[in-house]
């Protein structure tokens, strides 16, 4: 039985209320859209996004174990150069495993989902992580600005302890061009809605759904959940009517309120949502939407429980600091100019120091015990020389020994708290702190370990571990 | 330790430039103010120097960026960079080679000129980017902020009792660098303006923290016999009584029992400095000190780690006054890295100076002119202390130098 073995979910701390978008082009099209969106910390991208989400998905799961990891999204950080390796070795995952990116379309999540179910089935691989992430630009003053969201959730699929078995499935393609992008544009293009909606999203939807139930010979009131990709709020409830769903009792919130509409991560994100609040036994429906569809029938087995403890879409819906404006956002996203970096070209130092940067290794002297990070040749307790073991620390908690706020040096986001921090079980840590209010900051704070691009130079995209309060 | 430097040899001139944004002047125009004045000082020629030790951190390469200016005749000249301990290793070095029996007559010289770089302040106007292996060490503000975060916590110091015990050090600094005519702030400030300004980096605010000037120093150096031979008739030389490096090997990074509320290598360096001298109490055997007040709270901290003040302590010190110029222990006469800016390679021979002219009872020849005397009545022995890095990794000088005799 092949199927989802474990899932788990990230949005960033920041949520925008979606009014205050409004508000700056009122007397234009300053129109508000109901409710918050997600949006990533000036230090977060499609990426580091995908790490976080990863990290709760694999919870109490040997992460050597995992054979396979796809990313998808439509906003990779590179047009050239995969983003599943960076994701992997952040992770910290065997370097023998196979990594895909899945790109350029808003399926390309549930694109990843089926890849990795076809290779479980086929007998290519035993477990393989799918994440997707996406941040979306919407153009400034139109709708899209306020529906899009910043988030990421990955799922875990295996033919051992499955969660929700993958019952049946349907995906068509489809052309036409509704929401589009070239490699140059920086916004999202948009066709009117009123044809991209009708011929996109809900014929291609409906049809998929019809499709699938038939060839199942099943009906809406089979299912206990729908998980529906939502093109907004509006057409979510429409699609859902024109479906047959019972929007109070069947329709799995889309979220769209909440975080909004992520891209290639929002199907698996509202289907996240689902299993975690699914009991056994419950069928659901699950679909995305994006030059097609794909459609699931999903079945949540009796080890539906054990997705408990990880933060998952609740948690981290629960999670949120407020963003204070628009013009935060607008610098988050880069649209207000880039900051100018000193330094050296950095590929050659990325490369080198990557077991202490980017998969969070410390040297555990295996003289005296004591752990450091980074990784020290000569351990600093006891001189003993190369003798030590790479040690994961990024799943550790610290405790804030001494901080400051710089608010000299030039950020995205000032001022810069920087930290030095003691791990749990040894050590020190000197990061910066992020997600955090610079007004609550003190000695003896409790801190956890966050994936983030540290710094961009000469298009080279630099990421490491920053600390931020306990979510 | 076997050897000590302690008499070996001494400093039969100094020189020390005006410091602060001199637009006007090259590094070449200022090696040549200080080493003429010392040259002067020492009442020798350029052709009497034998070998030369050039401190700078940033604003020249080899012995040639001093041979050049002065027209030195190919004789020997080391470049030396150990941050803002340089000059005083430079010092260091030429010391060891008289010692050593190898050169009579040398010059130790450090000099910057930072102020063609366009940076406006310690770090100023950059931001972060790739550095020592991968993570910026981040800029100055920042480090030193740290250690006044947790000396606060530990020892119980609301920000406001916190905040007002290194603005003291700051306003006393200011106070002293008003009667000095090389400083780069010649301006007392008052204490409300301390407290009220700008946050550079929280705890420390604008006053907490020292500008960026350009300057050079000098000291020939010399037997102890040449020097009492150079100095007839005028004041007498000030012997080398100990000088001490201490690198540490950033320990607060990596290390859980670094704690951040003080920095051991100016510990180290401190106890070797005062072993070197036979000094064993030094809060009331050093008469004064020049020490590294890149930050206010670097100061107060130095005063704990130099043991003049117990552990936990300064605070009651810097507050009744002890190292105010008219107080028991004078720090920063010359108004220190506040008032003259920080050089890199400079600011250990500049501390130097001050140190020499107190020594020979001469302060009040760089007087502001209008001012009250800035000489304190009989100094015996003058510390000088650097810090380069910052407070979980640094280069320490200490170096202690008195009277003949003392």
């Amino acid at each position: 039985m092949v199927g989802i073995t474990s899932a788990g979910a990230y949005v960033p701390i920041y949520r925008l209320a979606r009014g205050d978008i409004a508000r700056v082009w009122a007397g234009g099209r300053g129109v508000a859209v109901a409710g918050e969106r997600a949006v990533a910390n000036f230090d977060e991208d499609t990426i580091s996004m995908a790490v976080e989400a990863s990290i709760d998905c694999l919870k109490g799961i040997d992460r050597e174990q995992i054979d396979g990891l796809y990313f998808a999204s439509t906003t990779a950080p590179y047009r050239e150069k995969q983003s599943a390796t960076m994701v992997a070795e952040a992770l910290d995952l065997r370097r023998e495993i196979f990594t895909a990116d899945f790109t350029d379309s808003l399926r390309a999540g549930t694109n990843a989902m089926r890849a990795a179910i076809d290779a479980v089935k086929a007998g290519s691989a035993k477990k393989v992580l799918v994440t997707a992430a996406d941040c979306r630009l919407g153009a400034l003053q139109s709708e899209y600005e306020q529906n899009f969201g910043d988030g990421a959730v990955a799922i875990l699929i295996s033919n051992s302890g499955v969660i929700a078995s993958v019952e049946g499935s349907y995906s068509h393609s489809n052309d036409i061009i509704d929401l589009w992008r070239t490699d140059t544009n920086t916004f999202v293009n948009a066709s009117e809605d009123r044809f991209s909606v009708t011929y996109g999203y809900l014929e291609n939807v409906q049809e998929g759904v019809s499709k699938l139930l038939e060839r199942y010979n099943l009906s809406p009131k089979d299912f206990a959940k729908a998980a529906l990709y939502a093109f907004d709020a509006r057409r979510h409830l429409e699609l859902a009517r024109n479906l047959g769903f019972d929007a109070k009792t069947q329709l799995q919130d889309s979220l769209f309120n909440t975080v909004g509409n992520t891209g290639a991560a929002y199907a698996l994100m509202i289907l996240a949502a689902t299993l975690e609040e699914a009991k056994a036994g419950d069928r659901i429906l699950f679909t995305s939407y994006g030059d097609g569809c794909d459609a699931y029938i999903l079945q949540a087995t009796d080890k539906i429980g054990k997705l408990k403890g990880r933060k998952g879409i609740k948690g981290h819906v629960a999670s949120k600091l407020p963003l204070p404006d628009y013009t935060k956002y607008l610098r988050y996203r880069s649209l207000l100019g880039e900051l100018a970096l000193a330094g050296e070209p950095v590929a050659t130092i990325n490369w080198r120091e990557r077991n202490w940067s980017v998969r969070c290794h410390g040297s555990k002297c295996r003289e005296c015990g004591k752990i450091e990070w980074p990784i020290q040749r000569i351990c600093a307790y006891c001189g003993a020389k190369d003798n030590y073991d790479e040690v994961r620390l990024s799943d550790k908690k610290l405790t804030l020994t001494t901080f400051s706020k710089d608010s000299l040096a030039r950020s995205v986001d000032p001022p810069i708290i920087v930290c030095i921090a003691s791990i749990e079980g040894g050590g020190r840590f000197y990061a910066h702190m992020t997600d955090r209010d610079p007004d609550k900051v003190e000695v003896g704070m409790p801190l956890e370990l966050t994936f983030r691009r540290l710094y961009s130079k000469d298009d080279i995209h630099t990421y490491s571990w920053k600390m931020r309060p306990i979510r | 330790m076997s050897g000590s430097i302690k008499d070996r040899v001494a400093i039969a001139g100094m020189g020390c430039t005006r410091f602060g944004e001199r637009w006007d002047t090259g590094t070449n125009d200022l090696l040549v103010e200080a080493a003429y004045q010392a040259f002067e000082d020492a009442g020798i020629e350029p052709k009497d120097v034998e070998a030369a030790w050039l401190g700078t951190s940033s604003s020249g390469g080899t012995g040639m960026t001093l041979a050049e200016p002065l027209r030195l005749q190919y004789i020997p000249i080391t470049r030396v960079e150990n941050a803002c301990a340089t000059a005083s290793e430079a010092f260091r070095n030429a010391a060891y080679a008289v010692a050593a029996g190898i050169h009579d007559i040398v010059l130790a010289i450090g000099v910057e000129k930072f102020k063609d770089s366009g940076m406006s302040g310690m770090g100023g106007g950059g931001t972060d980017g790739p550095g020592h292996a991968m993570l910026s060490q981040g800029l100055p503000p920042r480090q030193f902020a740290m250690l006044a975060t947790t000396y606060f916590s530990r020892y119980g110091l609301s920000f406001e009792e916190g905040k007002h015990m290194i603005g003291r050090v700051s306003w006393k600094s200011h106070k002293n660098g008003a009667l000095t005519r090389n400083a780069h702030f010649q301006k007392e400030v008052s204490m409300e303006t301390i407290l009220n300004a700008p946050m550079i980096a929280w705890p420390l605010g604008l006053y907490d923290c020292c500008g960026v000037s350009d300057g050079a120093a000098a000291a020939i150096i010399t037997t102890p016999k040449i020097a009492k031979r150079l100095r007839k008739g005028k004041e007498p030389p000030v012997f080398a009584k100990a000088l001490q490096i201490a690198i540490s090997p950033r320990d607060g990074n990596y290390n859980s029992k670094y704690d951040w509320t003080h920095v051991e290598a100016t510990v180290r360096a401190a106890e070797r400095a005062y072993k070197e001298a036979g000094i064993t109490n030094p809060r009331e055997e050093i008469s004064m000190a020049e020490v590294h007040d890149c930050f206010s709270i670097t100061e107060a901290v130095t005063m704990e780690d130099l043991r003049f003040s117990p552990r936990g302590k300064v605070k009651d010190d810097i507050e009744s006054g002890r190292f105010d110029l008219d107080g028991a222990q004078p720090i920063q006469l010359d108004g220190g890295l506040k008032c003259f800016g920080h050089p890199v390679g400079a600011s250990g021979l500049r501390m130097m100076y001050e140190m020499y002219m107190q020594l020979q009872g001469r302060a009040d020849e760089v007087l502001n002119p209008g001012m009250p005397s800035r000489q304190i009545k009989n100094p015996k022995l003058g510390l000088t202390h650097n810090l380069g890095g910052s407070p979980d990794g640094c280069a320490i000088f200490v170096g202690i130098v008195g009277l003949e005799g003392v």
